[in-house]
C-alpha cells in the first residue's frame, strides 16, 4: 500500500504479513476516513472539539481576528484610513456571502449596501499614508444592454475615488492572472515532483529537474501575483491613488494581491502577530473559501472549486522573505507548518466558506445549543499542535527588530515620516495639493472619474507590456536607495530569484538531506552566537554596568548557551524537523544513472570528443 | 600601514559591487583620487579620454575613461551618483572596433571589449578623425602585454603587504601535517630539477617500497610523465588520494609491468584489497585516447585495481557549456524559460557531474581505500576531483590558510596550466586552449559552502577575490602553467603573492557562522535540486540582481538580534502520526493498491 500526503510525505507498507481482510480493513478504513465524500459534521473537528475541553484563556492572545467591529476600527484607524466601517451584517441581513463587518468607501450609501448581494460593493483592505487605499470587490458580471449594474458600478467607483484625490485605478484580476483551477494544474503537475518513493526514480528525474520545474508553471504563477502585486504597490507607494482589484467571487486571488501588497508596504504585517492578523483580515473574514478550496469534504461536485490559493500565497510569501530574510518575524518553518496546517482538519481557520458559514455551523454543532456557540481552537493556537521548543523554531533569529520601538505592543504609532524614509523617490510624489481639489471638486469629481472609468474600461492585456516595464523602473528606483527593512520591500522578479521552497517540498526526500548542513546549521549557529551575547549581557548586567541597550526585551536565557552548546556537537538533518542524524546511515549520496543521462549531443558533440590539448601526448613519440 | 596604498579590492565594505557598475558614491570618491593621482605603487597613467559608455542597464553615458598599465578605469560625467567601471586589463579578453567612420546611427562606432570575467563593455567616441585609434592600440598592447614583448603588471607591481603570501604553502611543512613520510611513504627529490617531469613539483611523496629507478620507469608510461603520487593520506586508515595522467596503453594495447607493479604498491600500503582507479574522463572519450596513445588501466593488466569513470566532459565543452551561460545571463537574464534555458547550458550538471565524482573519492577514502585519480594529463579535472574530495575529507582546507594551501599544492604545483586555460596576457582569444576549469572548481566549492554554511571559514568574498585575481595579473599567485616556468621566470622573488593581500585582512573573507569541527568528512548532495547558479559572481554585473549576502545579514543587524533560542524541535503531534486530513485525493486509483 503507497500513500501519498497531501504534505508530500509517502509511505509505502508491506502487507504481505496480515490477513487479506485485515489489508482490506484498513485500506478501505483510510479510503473511508480520508478519501470519501461527507459532511462537514463528520470532520474530526466536531468530535475534537466536544471531547476537548478547550482553555478560553490562550484564545485570541494577541491575533487581532477580525470577528469584531472594534477590530476593524482599529485597523483602519492604526493605517489612518478614513472609511465607513459597516456593522449592519452582523447578522447576515445584507448578505452571507460578505464578512460580518467591513469597511467601505465613506461615500458609500445604505441603500448601495443592499443591492447585488454585496457583489461590486467595494471593500477597503488597508490604507497608505498618504490617505489613498487598496479596495477590493467581486465583479458584477456586465451583461449588456443592462446599463443597472454598469451604473451601479461607476457610483461604486466614484466612491473609492473618492476616498482619496478623486484617482482611482482598477484591476481585473479574472483576467490578467491564472484561473484557480489552471492553478490547480500547475501545482498538480509540480507537486508530482516531489512524490518520489524512490532512489533511481529522484536521480533520474535529477538531470531534467529545471526544465521540468519550467514547464508545470508553478514558479511563473507565483511570479505573476508578485509581479501583479508590486503593480498595485506601485499605484498605491509612486501615484498615490487609489485601487480597486476585483474578480468573480473577489476572495481568491483578490486576497493574495491585496495580502502581498499589504506585506510589502506595512512592516506590521511582517511580525508574526501581524501575519497572523493579515490572514484573519484578508482570508478569513475576507471569506475566502477554505472548505471548497481545500475539499476537505471530498465531494465529487466541488472537485472542480479545489484549489491550493492559500498555498498560492504563501509561496509569495517565502519568495519575499527569501529575499529580504530580516525583515520578517517569523520564519520558513512557520510557513511550512501553517501551509501543513490548512489539511488539518481540527480549526476553525480552515474549515469554513466564510463568516455566515461558520457562524451557522459552530452555532448548529454547539451541544448547547441556547448558549454560545462551539469553540473551537483556531490555528493560532499553536500549542495544540507543538511545544515551546517547536514552537521557537517560528520566529526569525536574524529578524531586524525595529529599535526604539516595543513591536510587542501590537497597535503601536507609526510615526509618517519613518515609512516615508523608504519611498522610492520622494521626486516621485505627487504633491499633495488637496486644497486645490477640493476648490473644484464636484467638477473634477466627473471628469476624473468618467477618465478613470473610460480606462477601466480598456482591455488589460493592451496594456500589460507597458506595465512590465513601468514595474522594471519602480523596482530599479526602489533598488537605489539604502534598503529599510522597516518600510517598503520589493521581491526581485528575475529568474533566478523566483525558487523552489526548499523546506517544504523537499523535506521528506531521503536523498537530498545535507547531513549537518543547510540552512538549519547557520540557524543553530546563530542562535549559539545569540545564547553567548545573551549570556554576556547577563553578565554585564550583574556587573552593574547596564547598558543604554535598545532591546530591553530580550531577556537573557540562562540555560540557553549551554543547551545550544550540548547540541552543536549533534548532526541536524537539514530538513524540518530538523532530526537528529545519529541513527542515520551516514553514507553519502551518490546519483545513479549519469551515464545514461549524459547529455552533451548535437553540435557539442564533436567537442566532447576532443582532446583537452591539442596533439595526443609527447612522450608517445 | 605597511601597504603604501590601499588596495582598491580592500577598501570597500562590499567587495562583491566594488568594481560593479554601478558603485556608491562614497567609492566613487576614493576612485576618483585614484584615478587621479594615487594608482596602485606600480602602476602608470597612460592615457584618458572622453567617450560614451554604453551601458546596458542606465544607457549611454558621457565620462572620461583612464587607461593606465594595469586597469581601465571609466567615470560617468553626469549621471547622479556617476556610474563608475574599474576594470584590469588582464580581464579583458578581446578587444574590437565596432563600426566604421561612416557608420550611421548614435553611438555606432567605438569598441568593443569582451571580458573573462562575465561581462562585455561597449564605448562610442566621435566619428570624426579617427578618434579611437589611438585608445585601441594602447588598450590592445596592455591588456595583451605578452604578444607586445611587455611585461604582465604583475612584474610592475610595487604593492607591499605585511604578510608574505608567498610563504603560505610549504609543501614539506604541509606532508608532514599529513603524517608523512612515514614507514609506507617517502619523499623523493628525484624531480628536484624537473628532469623527472616537468610539470610537477619538485617535491613528491612516492610509495616507500617504490625505486628511483621504478619511478623513471614508470615516468615512461605516463602521459607526460605525470607519475602517481600522493596527495593526501587519511590519517586513521592511511588510505590515500593518488594522482597522475592516464597510462599509454595505445591502440595496441600496450603494457608496462613497472606500472602495474607501482600501482599495486600504491594498493598495499594500506592493506587494500582493490585499489580504485577513477577515471575522470567518460568512458568513450578514454577509449578514444588510445588512437592518440592514451587509454587506461585495463582489467586484465591491472588485476588487483577496479576502474570507474566518472563521466566528467573536457574543456572544450566546459569552455562552450560557460559560454552559453554568459549568453542567458549578460547584459540581461533572460525573462521567458529561465530555468529550461539555465539547464540547456548543462553548467550545473557538469558542476553536478564533479561534485559527485569527488563524493565517490571521498566516500572510497572515508571506507579506507585508496584511490588513484587522472584523466587524460591529469591537470584539469584530475585537480577538480583530488582538491574538491581533500575539502571533503580533512577540515584543514576549509580553514583559511588551509584553502589556500590546497589551491597552491593542487592546483599551482601540480600544474594546472593556468597561463594556457586563462590566457594570461595573451591576445589570441580563440585560443582552444582557454577553459574555465578553474572558475568551474571555485563553483563547486561555492556550492560546498551553501551545502554547509558553518563548515568554512571562509565566506563568499574570498571566492570571489580569487577569481578576480585569477585574471587581474595583479599578483603572481596564478601565473604560468607549472613550478618549472614560475622558477625560470623568478616569479616568487618579482611578484606578491595574492594571499598577501588577502592574510593582511583576514578578518574580510571569515564566515561568521564558522563552526570549526575537526575530522567531520563533508558529503554534499550532488542533486540538480540543491545545486543553484552562483548568481552573486554569474550575475553580478546587473544591477537588479541584489542577492543578500548572510555575513551583511549579520554584520549590519547584530545589534538587534533578538528571539528565542534555536532549540530542538519534535512536534507534540509527533513524526508518524498523520492526521487523516493530510491524506491526499489521489490522481487515479492506480496510486492505491494493496500487495497480499
Amino acid at each position: 500500500m503507497i500513500i501519498h500526503c497531501k504534505d508530500l510525505r509517502v509511505f509505502q507498507f508491506s502487507l504481505s504479513f496480515s490477513k487479506e481482510e485485515d489489508a482490506k480493513k484498513i485500506f478501505q478504513g483510510i479510503v473511508h476516513h480520508c478519501l470519501e465524500p461527507k459532511s462537514l459534521r463528520c470532520l474530526f473537528a466536531f468530535s475534537y472539539c466536544e471531547n476537548t475541553s478547550y482553555p478560553e484563556v490562550q484564545r485570541k492572545k494577541q491575533t487581532v481576528m477580525f470577528d469584531s467591529v472594534e477590530d476593524w476600527i482599529q485597523d483602519m484607524k492604526r493605517t489612518k484610513g478614513n472609511c465607513r466601517v459597516v456593522s449592519e451584517n452582523s447578522n447576515f441581513e445584507l448578505s452571507p456571502k460578505l464578512p460580518q463587518f467591513f469597511i467601505v468607501p465613506s461615500n458609500v450609501s445604505d441603500e448601495d449596501l443592499t443591492k447585488y448581494q454585496g457583489k461590486g460593493l467595494p471593500m477597503w483592505c488597508w490604507s497608505h499614508h498618504s490617505g489613498c487605499a487598496l479596495f477590493k470587490t467581486a465583479s458584477i458580471p456586465l451583461v449588456q444592454e443592462d446599463n443597472v449594474p454598469q451604473t451601479y458600478m461607476e457610483k461604486m467607483l466614484t466612491a473609492v475615488a473618492h476616498n482619496h484625490l478623486y484617482s482611482v485605478k482598477t484591476e481585473d484580476l479574472s483576467d490578467t492572472l491564472p484561473a484557480v483551477q489552471d492553478i490547480l494544474l500547475s501545482y498538480n503537475k509540480f507537486k508530482q515532483f516531489f512524490l518520489i518513493d524512490n532512489t533511481t526514480e529522484f536521480w533520474m528525474s535529477d538531470m531534467k529537474w529545471f526544465s521540468s520545474l519550467d514547464n508545470c508553471g508553478w514558479l511563473d504563477i507565483i511570479r505573476q501575483c508578485l509581479q501583479k502585486a508590486v503593480e498595485v504597490v506601485e499605484c498605491l507607494e509612486k501615484e498615490n491613488t487609489n485601487v480597486l482589484i476585483m474578480e468573480e467571487g473577489g476572495s481568491d486571488l483578490c486576497c493574495v494581491v491585496s495580502s502581498l501588497v499589504q506585506l510589502m508596504l506595512d512592516p506590521y504585517y511582517r511580525t508574526l502577530l501581524g501575519f497572523q492578523s493579515l490572514v484573519q483580515k484578508e482570508w478569513v473574514a475576507g471569506g475566502h473559501a477554505f472548505l471548497d478550496r481545500s475539499n476537505h469534504l471530498h465531494l465529487k461536485d466541488k472537485a472542480e472549486s479545489q484549489s491550493p490559493v492559500f498555498l498560492l500565497f504563501l509561496e509569495c510569501v517565502w519568495q519575499l522573505q527569501q529575499q529580504h530574510g530580516p525583515a520578517f518575524q517569523f520564519s520558513e518553518t512557520y510557513l511550512t507548518v501553517l501551509s501543513d496546517s490548512v489539511h488539518v482538519p481540527v480549526f476553525t481557520t480552515f474549515l469554513f466558506n466564510n463568516d455566515s458559514h461558520r457562524d451557522n455551523i459552530l452555532r448548529a454543532e454547539s451541544p448547547h445549543t441556547q448558549r454560545s456557540p462551539l469553540n473551537c481552537p483556531t490555528v493560532w493556537d499553536w500549542s495544540v499542535q507543538f511545544d515551546c521548543k517547536a514552537q521557537d523554531l517560528f520566529t526569525n533569529p536574524l529578524y531586524s527588530e525595529k529599535p526604539k520601538q516595543d513591536t510587542s505592543v501590537r497597535k503601536s504609532y507609526r510615526p509618517k515620516h519613518l515609512r516615508q524614509l523608504s519611498l522610492p523617490s520622494s521626486a516621485f510624489k505627487t504633491p499633495p495639493k488637496k486644497g486645490f481639489f477640493k476648490d473644484e471638486a464636484d467638477n473634477l469629481k466627473k471628469i476624473l472619474g468618467v477618465k478613470r472609468l473610460s480606462r477601466w474600461m480598456l482591455s488589460p492585456s493592451s496594456e500589460s507590456p507597458q506595465t512590465s516595464s513601468s514595474v522594471r523602473e519602480f523596482y530599479e528606483a526602489w533598488q537605489t536607495k539604502p534598503l529599510d527593512y522597516h518600510g517598503l520591500l520589493l521581491p526581485c522578479l528575475d529568474g533566478p530569484s523566483i525558487r523552489v521552497w526548499m523546506q517544504r517540498y523537499l523535506r521528506w526526500i531521503h536523498d537530498v538531506q545535507i547531513l549537518g548542513g543547510g540552512p538549519v546549521a547557520m540557524l543553530s549557529k546563530v542562535s549559539e552566537i545569540l545564547g553567548e551575547v545573551q549570556e554576556l549581557q547577563r553578565q554585564l548586567d550583574r556587573h552593574g554596568c547596564t547598558l543604554t541597550s535598545n532591546h530591553k526585551g530580550a531577556r537573557p536565557r540562562a540555560k540557553t548557551a549551554s543547551v545550544i552548546a550540548a547540541r552543536s556537537s549533534v548532526r541536524l538533518s537539514s530538513s524540518f524537523p530538523f532530526v537528529t542524524s545519529r541513527n542515520w546511515l551516514f553514507k553519502p549520496a551518490i546519483p545513479t544513472s549519469l551515464l545514461q543521462s549524459l547529455m552533451v549531443t548535437g553540435m557539442a558533440g564533436n567537442l566532447a570528443d576532443r582532446e583537452d590539448d591539442g596533439g595526443g601526448p609527447e612522450s608517445l613519440v | 600601514m605597511a601597504s603604501a596604498s590601499i588596495p582598491v579590492y580592500n577598501s570597500s565594505n562590499n567587495p562583491l559591487e566594488n568594481s560593479s557598475s554601478h558603485n556608491a558614491s562614497r567609492e566613487s570618491l576614493k576612485m576618483e583620487l585614484l584615478a587621479d593621482c594615487s594608482l596602485l605603487p606600480g602602476e602608470e597613467r597612460i592615457i584618458d579620454k572622453d567617450i560614451i559608455y554604453i551601458c546596458p542597464f542606465s544607457g549611454a553615458l558621457k565620462g572620461k575613461v583612464f587607461i593606465t598599465n594595469y586597469r581601465l578605469y571609466f567615470k560617468s560625467a553626469d549621471a547622479d551618483p556617476a556610474v563608475t567601471l574599474d576594470v584590469p586589463l588582464g580581464a579583458i579578453g578581446r578587444v574590437e572596433k565596432m563600426g566604421g567612420a561612416s557608420s550611421r546611427g548614435e553611438n555606432s562606432y567605438g569598441l568593443d571589449i569582451t571580458c573573462k570575467d562575465m561581462r562585455n563593455l561597449r564605448f562610442a567616441l566621435k566619428q570624426e578623425g579617427h578618434s579611437r585609434r589611438d585608445i585601441f592600440d594602447i588598450l590592445f598592447k596592455y591588456a595583451f602585454p605578452l604578444s607586445h614583448g611587455l611585461l604582465l603588471f604583475a612584474y610592475l607591481s610595487q604593492e607591499k603587504f605585511e604578510e608574505n603570501g608567498w610563504s603560505v604553502y610549504k609543501p614539506m611543512e604541509e606532508f608532514r601535517r599529513q603524517g608523512l613520510p612515514n614507514d609506507k611513504w617517502r619523499v623523493t627529490f628525484i624531480n628536484a630539477n624537473y628532469e623527472l617531469c616537468d610539470t610537477y613539483p619538485t617535491i613528491l611523496v612516492v610509495p616507500f617500497k617504490a625505486t628511483e629507478e621504478d619511478l623513471r620507469k614508470v615516468c615512461t608510461f605516463r602521459s607526460r610523465g605525470r607519475i602517481p603520487v600522493l596527495s593526501w593520506i587519511h590519517r586513521e586508515n592511511q588510505a590515500v588520494i593518488c594522482r597522475c595522467s592516464q597510462p599509454l596503453v595505445g591502440m595496441s594495447g600496450k603494457r608496462n609491468k613497472d606500472d602495474e607493479r607501482y600501482l599495486d604498491l600504491i594498493r598495499e600500503a594500506n592493506g587494500t584489497a582493490k585499489l580504485t582507479i577513477y577515471d575522470a574522463r567518460p568512458s568513450v572519450n578514454a577509449v578514444a585516447n588510445k588512437a592518440t596513445g592514451g587509454g587506461y588501466e585495463g582489467d586484465d593488466a591491472y588485476q588487483n585495481a577496479e576502474l570507474v569513470f566518472l563521466d566528467i566532459h573536457n574543456i572544450h565543452v566546459m569552455r562552450e557549456s560557460l559560454k552559453k551561460l554568459k549568453d542567458i545571463v549578460y547584459p540581461n537574464v533572460e525573462e521567458s524559460h529561465w530555468l529550461s534555458s539555465l539547464e540547456s547550458t548543462h553548467w550545473l550538471e557538469h558542476i553536478k557531474l564533479v561534485i559527485s565524482g569527488a563524493i565517490q573519492v571521498a566516500d572510497k577514502i572515508s571506507g579506507g581505500n585508496s584511490v588513484v585519480v587522472h584523466c587524460s594529463d591529469g591537470w584539469d579535472r584530475t585537480a577538480q576531483l583530488t582538491s574538491l574530495a581533500m575539502l571533503m575529507l580533512d577540515s584543514h582546507y576549509r580553514t583559511l590558510r588551509g584553502f589556500q594551501v590546497l589551491l597552491e599544492k593542487e592546483w599551482i604545483s601540480f600544474g594546472h596550466k593556468f597561463a594556457n586555460r586563462i590566457g594570461h596576457g595573451d591576445k589570441n582569444h580563440a585560443d582552444q586552449d582557454r577553459s574555465p576549469i578553474f572558475v568551474q572548481f571555485i563553483d563547486c566549492v561555492w556550492q560546498m559552502t551553501k551545502q554547509f554554511p558553518t563548515a568554512f571559514e571562509f565566506n563568499e568574498r574570498l571566492l570571489v577575490t580569487i577569481l578576480d585575481h585569477l585574471f587581474s595579473c595583479r599578483f603572481g599567485t596564478f601565473l604560468f602553467n607549472c613550478e618549472s616556468a614560475r622558477d625560470t621566470n623568478e616569479l616568487r622573488s618579482k611578484t606578491v603573492s595574492l594571499w598577501s593581500l588577502v592574510n593582511s585582512d583576514l578578518s574580510f573573507y571569515q564566515n561568521p557562522f564558522y563552526t570549526p569541527e575537526s575530522n567531520r568528512v563533508l558529503y554534499p548532495v550532488a542533486s540538480m535540486r540543491h545545486l543553484e547558479l552562483w548568481v552573486t559572481y554569474y550575475i553580478r554585473w546587473n544591477p537588479r540582481i541584489r542577492q543578500q549576502s548572510t555575513m551583511g545579514l549579520f554584520t549590519v543587524h547584530h545589534g538587534s538580534l533578538h528571539s528565542p533560542p534555536w532549540v530542538s524541535s519534535q512536534s507534540t503531534m509527533g513524526l508518524f502520526t498523520v492526521p487523516m486530513g493530510l491524506f491526499t485525493v489521489p490522481m487515479s486509483n492506480a496510486q492505491y493498491y494493496t500487495e497480499t
